[in-house]
């Protein structure tokens, strides 16, 4: 307290040159962007191939998914409900698309991302409704529908695997292709986050979701349909998770009943390392992105570290531990000095 | 009105909680189960019980599919079952179930090689004679072990074959499933012991890195080794995940020809890296053969034509005469080298399994 007084006329009178360290210190996410940079140098000393162009990709290509499904369960996590389901839906989307095109080789591509993301559209759309108008708890709901989706991707698959034989090229080509040299799965995150950055913070319906997850009483005085916004953040986890389920089948060229099972806590972890609140009402798009790329650096990085496998889960969770008191640390003292600012 | 709504919350309450908790239950996979009620004893045709370590495995559906051809050819009753989830505790109450039906046998492709002790030795009391195949349990907890291959035999024949690929000379690696996998760490063990021999005193195995049978973590870790050891010439992975996931990755940087890969996989699975010469060639026992012989075991044993002791035979159908060998303090029946895939018969194969 007694140090920012001090330095507040300081600050005032020097306010232009330190304009861009004070938007900085705004940064609530800090501190993990720090942990984030420490890591990277730290896997880097340890094996020098980590930080080349080439891994730097394939890291961006295997956290796409991990990415794209962190923006939908943010939505969900803000409103206050959580998504154990996201994982099924993946699996039932990417089994039904790939026996679509391994019956019918000349199916494109598009329309098969396009199948997926309605198949997972529908799945989503009933969680929704159960949630929002059958007022079940959302971990309730989706742990039931976890298990409902994943034994429908059990029958539809009949215990077989789809395998890559089966599998024509373009289709597979969705996940192997590039454009200007960047991987189509990275573009295609990249095109979700700028998707979601417009809609969270510049439509009315992005705020609205906030409003209802921070005081749901409050929205719902002031007019908003509290509803449709849980039905509505369903739903786009569904359709993101059925995108998702395309873009892993074709990625792995292997469609497996028991594809992406326990996938559902990696998103949520990522989520909560970007520091979305499990309380609802809070969490940025940034921080999710770099709660993701820590996830995703964690799995590149500690197979290239040369750890014994025995100990890679134990450190694995230290790192996220370490990570998430680092950043609700520094969170607390932006969030002080945030306040002490509104005071002045 | 409201008392309505929470009746149906309720409702959808028990039900949703009642479908999470069939999570863990073992699962109905019987496709010729008895009803229970006729008591086998006395009623002639013999009940032979087939566990598997999880539903929805192609590679188990094949195993059962050749237990059920065995046991039918002896005119006995095929009883297969698997729990939903690959743990013991889902196969201990498929046990417990089972010694209640008064089975004649139990064939179990076990989850873990301890934990089914009690419920096998209680079994056992019971007069039902238990086998382990595909993945054993101890030897107290069984009369005998069915080894859809010699580990011996696997350990080195994928040696020969990754010696044969890269010309007898360079870095190879393994990728293997998790690293507490029973059936993976033997063989493993064994590629190690023939590494020793001066024939391949050229060839480094660099590291065994574990995919965890996950796609993601599989290809995770291919990419890491290929980064980490730039020289590697060789790949060897002793289980389907993995080596599908190796075999994407290696097309997909364009390194077909450049890194061998071979090991352990589905023919399914494979077929596409096979073709495409990513992997010359790889191997699998045959399942069908594997629960076949099983079949064979079992009934040799309960109609008392062998008592599963040390250079004991018996006659296992289409596979011929089988031995009874020793296996640390127990005994097992050996199937004999595994099935080799290559470009010639891989067509032929991947629809089978």
């Amino acid at each position: 307290m007694a140090v920012h007084t001090a330095n507040a006329p300081a600050a005032e009178s020097a306010a232009k040159k330190e304009s861009k360290l004070a938007g900085l210190a705004k940064f609530r996410e800090l501190g993990l962007l720090a942990f984030i940079l420490l890591l990277a140098i730290g896997v880097q000393i340890r094996n020098p191939s980590f930080l080349t162009i080439e891994n730097v990709m394939d890291m961006a290509t295997n956290t796409a998914i991990l990415s794209i499904l962190a923006v939908g369960m943010m939505l969900v996590l803000v409103t206050r409900g959580i998504d154990l389901s996201i994982g099924a839906t993946l699996a039932l989307s990417g089994m039904l698309v790939a026996q679509i095109v391994s019956a019918s080789a000349g199916f494109s591509p598009l329309l098969a991302v396009i199948t997926g993301i309605g198949i997972g559209t529908v799945c989503g759309l009933v969680i929704g409704g159960l949630v929002a108008w059958l007022g079940v708890l959302p971990i309730i709901a989706t742990l039931a529908m976890m298990n409902i989706y994943r034994g429908f991707t059990y029958m539809a698959s009949d215990g077989k695997w789809i395998s890559s034989y089966q599998m024509p090229e373009s289709f597979v080509g969705i996940a192997t292709s590039s454009v200007l040299g960047i991987n189509t799965l990275i573009l295609i995150a990249l095109f979700i986050y700028i998707a979601a950055y417009y809609f969270i913070g510049h439509t009315r319906t992005g705020r609205q979701i906030y409003a209802v997850g921070s005081n749901p009483e409050s929205a719902k005085v002031t007019g908003i349909n509290e509803k449709k916004i849980l039905i509505l953040v369903y739903t786009l986890m569904g359709g993101l998770s059925g995108l998702c389920g395309v873009l892993w089948v074709s990625k792995f060229a292997s469609a497996q009943g028991d594809t992406a099972s326990g996938y559902e806590l990696s998103v949520i972890a990522a989520c909560i390392l970007g520091g979305v609140s499990i309380a609802g009402g809070s969490g940025k798009l940034s921080g999710v992105i770099l709660g993701a790329v820590l996830i995703g650096i964690l799995n590149n990085a500690l197979p290239m570290m040369d750890v014994s496998p025995f100990w890679q889960k134990g450190i694995e969770g230290t790192i996220i531990l370490g990570a998430v008191l680092l950043n609700a640390a520094v969170k607390r003292g932006v969030e002080r000095n945030h306040l002490l600012r509104r005071r002045i | 009105m409201k008392k309505y709504w929470t009746l149906i919350l309720s409702l959808v309450l028990v039900f949703s909680i009642l479908s999470a908790c069939s999570q863990g239950s073992p699962g109905g996979n019987a496709s010729n189960e008895s009803g229970g009620d006729s008591e086998g004893e006395s009623g002639g045709s013999k009940r032979y019980a087939f566990i598997f370590k999880n539903t929805g495995n192609p590679y188990g559906e094949k195993m059962m599919q050749g237990f059920e051809e065995a046991v039918n050819e002896l005119d006995g009753e095929a009883i297969l079952r698997a729990p939903d989830q690959p743990t013991a505790e889902g196969q201990i109450q498929i046990i417990e179930q089972l010694i209640t039906q008064k089975v004649d046998s139990i064939v179990i492709a076990a989850n873990d090689p301890d934990a089914l002790q009690p419920a096998l030795t209680k079994a056992m009391d019971a007069g039902i004679e238990v086998i382990s195949v595909d993945s054993a349990v101890n030897t107290d907890s069984r009369v005998t072990h069915v080894n859809q291959a010699d580990p011996e035999a696997i350990g080195r024949i994928q040696i020969e074959a990754i010696s044969e690929m890269v010309g007898g000379k360079g870095q190879i690696a393994v990728l293997s499933a998790t690293s507490q996998a029973t059936n993976q760490n033997l063989w493993i063990e064994y590629m190690q012991k023939e590494l020793e021999k001066p024939e391949y005193k050229d060839l480094e195995l660099v590291k065994v890195a574990y995919g965890d049978d996950l796609r993601d973590k599989s290809v995770s870790e291919t990419e890491a080794l290929l980064k980490t050891y730039p020289d590697l010439k060789g790949i060897i992975a002793p289980t389907t995940v993995g080596i599908a996931a190796a075999g994407k990755v290696l097309t997909d940087k364009g390194l077909g020809g450049k890194v061998a890969l071979t090991g352990l996989g589905l023919p399914s699975e494979m077929a596409s890296y096979i073709e495409s010469g990513v992997s010359p060639w790889m191997y699998l026992w045959n399942p069908i053969d594997v629960g076949y012989a099983a079949g064979h075991t079992a009934a040799a044993l309960v109609n008392g034509d062998m008592e599963g002791k040390t250079g004991d035979t018996f006659e296992a159908g289409r596979l011929g005469q089988k031995e009874v060998v020793e296996d640390g303090e127990g005994t097992q029946v050996m199937l004999g080298e595994p099935f080799k895939f290559d470009k010639e018969n891989i067509g032929e194969w991947k629809d089978v399994y």
